[in-house]
């Protein structure tokens, strides 16, 4: 079982949460012209780590609110989580 | 190479079992090989074979940086099917299936192919609709497919939930009789003996630190035990293909998820068939053992850690229960995790890449047992001819860049969702 730290609510498990997936991924700004390639890039591509991955998850059975997850991919040992807007320097 | 037969087991057995050859030696890595194959699973020890017997490219490297079989091939549920919609799906696993009979044969090492049908559950009208369509097109592929109602499948499954007040109740399902199993571990056992006794080195313990590419060809590889050259590298490392796409710049559209499995205590024979529930992701067959062989979703975030947590093990064994309430009277006796290369359309890719000798074999999810002869054949065609063979054409690398995805679930770029 994981427990994740919502910067919310506190500390609850895993069954609260869903995954979203790597929150370093950016989307292209709006009205910027944008190769297939860049796109594709944002849509699919992936670096998958192994190690420290900062993912999003949202509290879906708490506050509802989407946040960012400081995580290790081999461990699952968690460091840190911040809220969705947070800046998280690397 | 020593034959196995009934007649080499018997003068073995009056030498108590002390002279057999071995199976496969342990050479040192060359200095240079024609092919370098990464991966030691069974893709990599099947693209090893077929390169040796289909293309006589007997210069070949297999390096593993654990032991053979010891991933995924060790660790799945051993299904074998082609229960497609898709004709790229369809024909690349039907052809597959073709091998999977003649395997045993083929390989002289008995993999236990038991074709024993696999039986998708239905459990709405909407659902039964949709089987009808992928079982006509399954059969539009020539690949056999029977639509079953209620009655027929309670025929095949009593043990099943049939009662009235269900929350799924069982509206019937789609059934493909050839589908079957294999002993997982005698198929990579099997491909490494034959590729061993053909000249190919399987070289275990070998661990990649970097490639050699210039002017955006490949030149070698770097291993925890020595440079090797290679006029061509093939990847096949499943869960593992994002760390060693970094060392090649590459970024690639997987990711790396963790898939729990798991077996109960042996009970006597109870379930003839492979079933799948319907309403959920969950599936079961009984091995020869007796155990009830289990599976169901991913863990549902990104993992390297090859073992699973309790809650998604739990999720997964309620739809089971629901669909077979006598689950819930077995003890279970192992579960285990293994890591997935999760392309974001759920289909693989087979491809050449941008650089020059260098070939791509990932992205096989929930499905790459059942595709390992398939697979390890058109990669080895893709390699011995640098081109994609017609069978493995639409598991381009580019169809994410293109548009032309083979989405069979309609998941889109969220495999981890079921």
């Amino acid at each position: 079982m994981l427990y994740i730290n919502c910067p919310h609510c506190g500390m609850r498990s895993q069954n609260e949460f869903s995954y979203g997936g790597d929150a370093s991924i950016k989307r292209p700004e709006l009205n910027k012209e944008i190769s297939d390639n860049e796109w594709n890039d944002f849509v699919y591509n992936r670096k998958s780590l192994r190690g420290k991955h900062l993912e999003l998850w949202q509290h879906i059975s708490g506050c509802r609110q989407w946040i960012k997850v400081e995580r290790d991919t081999a461990t699952h040992e968690i460091f840190r989580t911040f809220k969705a807007d947070e800046e998280v320097a690397s | 190479m020593q034959k196995y037969s009934i007649f080499s087991l018997v003068k073995n057995a009056l030498s108590n079992h002390e002279k057999w050859d071995l199976a496969w030696k342990d050479p040192a890595p060359k200095k240079e090989y024609d092919v370098v194959i990464i991966g030691g699973g069974g893709h990599g020890l099947a693209t090893a074979y077929y390169l040796a017997k289909e293309h006589n490219i007997t210069n070949v490297a297999i390096i593993e940086k654990g032991w053979i079989g010891g991933g995924n091939v060790g660790r799945n549920t051993t299904i074998i099917r082609s229960n497609y919609m898709h004709d790229d799906n369809g024909l690349f696993s039907e052809f597959g299936m073709n091998l999977w009979r003649s395997m045993s044969q083929d390989l002289n090492y008995n993999v236990m192919f038991s074709p024993r049908g696999i039986i998708n559950l239905a459990h709405s009208d909407a659902q039964m609709n949709v089987y009808a369509r992928r079982g006509n097109s399954m059969r539009l592929n020539g690949i056999d497919a029977v639509l079953l109602n209620r009655e027929q499948v309670k025929e095949i499954i009593p043990m099943a939930d049939f009662s009235e007040n269900v929350r799924f109740p069982i509206f019937g399902g789609l059934m493909q009789p050839s589908a079957g199993t294999a002993r997982h571990d005698a198929v990579a056992w099997g491909y490494a003996r034959q590729a061993d006794s053909m000249g190919v080195d399987i070289i275990q313990n070998c661990e990649v630190i970097g490639f050699d590419v210039s002017a955006g060809k490949i030149d070698g590889v770097r291993t925890s035990r020595g440079d090797i050259k290679a006029k061509k590298i093939g990847l096949c490392v499943a869960g593992s293909t994002n760390i060693l796409a970094e060392k090649l710049n590459m970024k690639l559209p997987i990711e790396t998820h963790l898939l729990q499995a798991c077996v109960s205590e042996p009970v006597k024979p109870v379930l003839d068939n492979v079933v799948t529930f319907g309403a959920g992701h969950f599936y079961i067959s009984q091995s020869d053992k007796g155990e009830m062989v289990m599976g169901g979703d991913l863990d549902g975030y990104n993992s390297y850690a090859q073992r699973g947590n309790l809650p998604t093990l739990q999720h997964v064994l309620t739809e089971g229960i629901a669909m077979m309430p006598f689950l819930s009277k077995l003890k279970m006796l192992r579960t285990w995790g293994g890591i997935m290369d999760m392309s974001m359309d759920g289909s693989p890719i087979i491809d050449k890449t941008h650089i020059e000798g260098l070939y791509l074999n990932c992205g096989w999810c929930y499905g790459g047992f059942k595709a390992t002869p398939a697979s390890g054949w058109t990669f080895a065609h893709t390699i011995a001819q640098d081109r994609v063979h017609e069978l493995n054409a639409g598991y381009s690398l580019n169809r994410f860049n293109t548009g032309y995805l083979l989405d069979e679930k309609g998941l889109g770029t969220k495999t981890w969702i079921s």
